[in-house]
């Protein structure tokens, strides 16, 4: 697996507070290969956003990051501002939940993407970044797009915004994707769209996405990995169908196993007890311990190591051996 | 001291057989003006609510979907007249809800309640849970010093401790707010609860604890709830019946089974067919029929079928003329001039009109 586009090596990611550090993302690594789609699902405030963010060097001022990000070999973390700046927007380019983050309400759509096209490549003409914007507005499904370029973010609804997004994040084609939440703030319908939209994008530019979501719905239609978070860690990662019928995780398990089923093979919802921890004293031993049905004694002692269970899955659990079970709607 | 919180007794409410419904909305309409210029001047009228017809029975939980501004909450909130309805009638029993005095109105709140999505937005940050839950029971004239004691019960009963009456609303997690929240619905042992996307705002996790809680006091005080969401699948979960609204209509009416295994509106089969599932295999094997567009506005909804210009099926009779809701069978009711019956699907009628390029099919 030396041809990864994207390899994250024991990143921490902290927040020094007044009350302390906040240890938001704990010991990660991964990779990421060309072309593929890797999803993180987690509840919210499991550390989701603020990786991504850290391997784009986009976190706010008080944090502490420490590991190594290698973006085709090339290290993230120690390259200079101008280097990084060259990387985001170019070979890696980020979609949000909400697009008016990344859009600036007094320009047109079309003069955004004019504008993200020409910062990388000066010696394109601004007719031809127009031309090039219309043209990819067109290919996220804008309607009309001659004449929506010309108008301004807030004209647009917010699925359309998100497809604007999408266009302005592919303008220089870049090798990876990350969409934090892409769909959430959508209607069902509307996230299909959209969801269509990444996944065409996707194929004609053979680009890879890591694809932040808290819905595990998305993860099974949409990724080809999983990385599953919890309370800062990385839980478990696997193919889509290890991870959703041969876990070894007691957190994955149990949160596969709270989720309703819209075509109703699911007759009781099992809840996990309790509430993630606090992650500014998170307890000893596995985070999950206090909420999992499995703990025994070392769990509140020894943070599990990753332990490899299959071809390309691990899971960090000190009962990962005993765990044989397959969880989830079986069909 | 009496204060045990007996299950309400159903056969006593006067002259309702199990088969009465113990709610019925007529022709409810809800209408927000849009004002513009210097003089405030009514321009137009958001539609949120356009003539609805729904019952609700005793001891059901009745699922309430559709996608965000469609009139759900309006409704909702139409009921107990925490909006005012334009038009058209609320009977609880063989009262009017919309015709009731002020003063007959805070009656009729002892046994018509209301829980929220936002359980940061609902509960009053300055008070102690001990008043956010007793407040009613105060007003309603129960003692000061019973009311304290049901409390305590209440909070109990919805998974909190006793001693958490002391303490104030941010000192709780989103989960146990909503708990919070049901206790207080619960003080003056409603027959109705009108749940507002009572679990959107929390993690899955947590949803499951609050539906799971939600199910217990429903069997136990024989509440009827009317759950309103947008996640089809919670509904699908927690409902006995359920009914689709599109802009301020509603599309289809059906036992839960039905509705969700045999779909008559496209619109119902449309959203269903857009909802992800967790499971690997079914997502694999699924045609998806991807609506095009986006929701209208309802300050200028369409004419005819509301769901006319994004309605895959749609004809020209769809584009003048509204549908009603009608009976299909069964009390299932759709609003649709083509319903797609006995199992036909969208994707059949997409084929025998020949449309199938119309529309964007993904497996
Ligand atoms: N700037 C910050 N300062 C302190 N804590 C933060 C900051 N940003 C995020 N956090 C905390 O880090 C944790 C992980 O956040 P995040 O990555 O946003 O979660 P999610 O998985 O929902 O995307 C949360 O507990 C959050 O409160
Ligand atoms: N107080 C209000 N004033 C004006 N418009 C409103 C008000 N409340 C809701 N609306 C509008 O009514 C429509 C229905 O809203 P709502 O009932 O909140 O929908 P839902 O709960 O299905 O998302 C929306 O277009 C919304 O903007
Ligand atoms: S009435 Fe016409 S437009 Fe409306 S749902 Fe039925 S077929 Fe579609
Ligand atoms: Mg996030
Ligand atoms: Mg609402």
């Amino acid at each position: 697996m030396s041809d990864a586009l994207l390899t994250v090596d024991h990143l921490n990611v902290g927040f020094a507070t007044k009350a302390g550090v906040v240890q938001a993302a704990t010991d990660i690594s991964f990779e990421i290969h060309p072309g593929e789609v890797l999803a993180v699902v987690g509840e919210s405030g499991s550390g989701k956003s603020v990786t991504a963010l850290a391997l784009m060097r986009l976190h706010p001022g008080n944090t502490i990051v420490t590991g190594d990000v290698r973006f085709e070999g090339r290290d993230l973390l120690n390259m200079s501002d101008r280097d990084m700046r060259a990387i985001r927007g170019n070979d890696i380019a980020m979609i949000f939940q909400d697009p008016m983050t990344a859009m600036n309400p007094v320009f047109s759509v079309g003069d955004q993407i004019v504008e993200t096209i020409r910062v990388h490549d000066s010696s394109v003409s601004k007719q031809d970044a127009w031309t090039k914007s219309v043209d990819l507005l067109k290919l996220v499904g804008v309607p009309e797009p001659k004449q929506r370029a010309s108008q301004y973010p807030h004209e647009y609804s917010g699925g359309m915004r998100q497809r604007a997004m999408i266009a302005m994040a592919i303008a220089n084609d870049p090798k990876l994707l990350i969409a934090d939440e892409p769909t959430t703030a959508l209607d069902v319908t509307v996230q299909a769209q959209v969801m269509e939209v990444l996944h065409e994008v996707q194929a004609e530019t053979g680009s890879a996405m890591m694809l932040i979501t808290h819905d595990l719905g998305l993860v099974a239609g949409s990724a080809d990995r999983v990385q599953v978070m919890y309370a800062s860690r990385l839980m478990e990662t696997g193919t889509i169908d290890q991870i959703f019928y041969e876990s070894r995780n007691p957190y994955t398990m149990a949160l596969l196993d709270s989720i309703p089923d819209v075509d109703g093979l699911k007759h009781e919802l099992h809840p996990i007890p309790g509430n993630p921890p606090s992650l500014l004293n998170p307890p000893s031993g596995c985070a999950f311990r206090p909420r999992c049905s499995f703990a025994t004694d070392v769990c509140s002692t020894e943070v599990p190591s990753r332990v490899k269970v299959g071809d390309q899955h691990e899971s960090r659990c000190a009962r990962t051996d005993e765990l044989q079970t397959s969880v989830g709607v079986s069909s | 001291m009496t204060a045990t919180i007996t299950p309400f007794d159903s056969g006593a409410l006067a002259g309702t057989g199990a088969d009465e419904p113990l709610l019925r909305i007529r022709d409810l309409v809800k209408e927000f003006p849009i004002r513009a210029g210097v003089f405030r001047r009514q321009v137009g009228a958001v539609q949120a609510v356009s003539g609805v017809n729904l019952d609700l029975y005793p001891n059901e939980t009745l699922g309430v979907v559709g996608e965000s501004g469609c009139g759900k909450s309006t409704l909702g909130r139409s009921l107990l007249r925490l909006v005012e309805p334009t038009s058209g009638s609320v009977m609880f029993g063989n009262e009017d809800v919309t015709a009731a005095s002020k003063g007959r109105l805070r009656e009729l709140r002892r046994d018509l309640q209301m829980v929220f999505q936002d359980p940061y937005a609902s509960l009053n940050p300055r008070l102690p849970i001990r008043d956010i839950i007793g407040e009613p029971m105060v007003i309603h004239g129960v003692s000061k010093s019973e009311a304290r004691e049901r409390v305590g019960e209440l909070l109990t009963r919805v998974g909190l401790l006793p001693e958490h009456g002391n303490r104030y609303p941010h000192e709780f997690s989103g989960g146990q707010r909503q708990r919070i929240g049901i206790a207080r619905s619960l003080a003056l042992r409603p027959k109705v609860i009108i749940l507002d996307e009572p679990v959107s705002a929390l993690d899955v996790s947590i949803q499951a604890q609050v539906l799971n809680l939600l199910d217990e006091i429903q069997a136990e005080y024989n509440l009827s709830f009317m759950f309103i969401a947008h996640d089809l699948s919670v509904v699908r979960h927690t409902s006995d019946r359920v009914a689709v609204m599109y802009l301020g209509r509603i599309a289809e009416v059906a036992d839960k089974d039905v509705l969700y295994e045999s779909p008559a509106h496209p619109y119902t089969q449309s959203l269903l067919s857009a909802v992800p599932v967790a499971d690997p295999r079914r997502e694999r094997s699924r045609k998806r029929i991807i609506l095009q567009g986006d929701v209208p506005s309802p300050a200028n909804p369409p004419a005819g079928c509301r769901f006319h210009p994004r309605c895959p099926v749609a004809q020209d009779k769809c584009m003048t003329d509204t549908p009603e809701l009608v009976d299909i069978g069964a009390g299932h009711q759709v609003s649709c001039h083509f319903p797609l019956l006995s199992g036909e699907t969208l994707l059949q009628r997409l084929g025998d009109m020949g449309r199938e390029a119309a529309i964007s099919v993904k497996s």
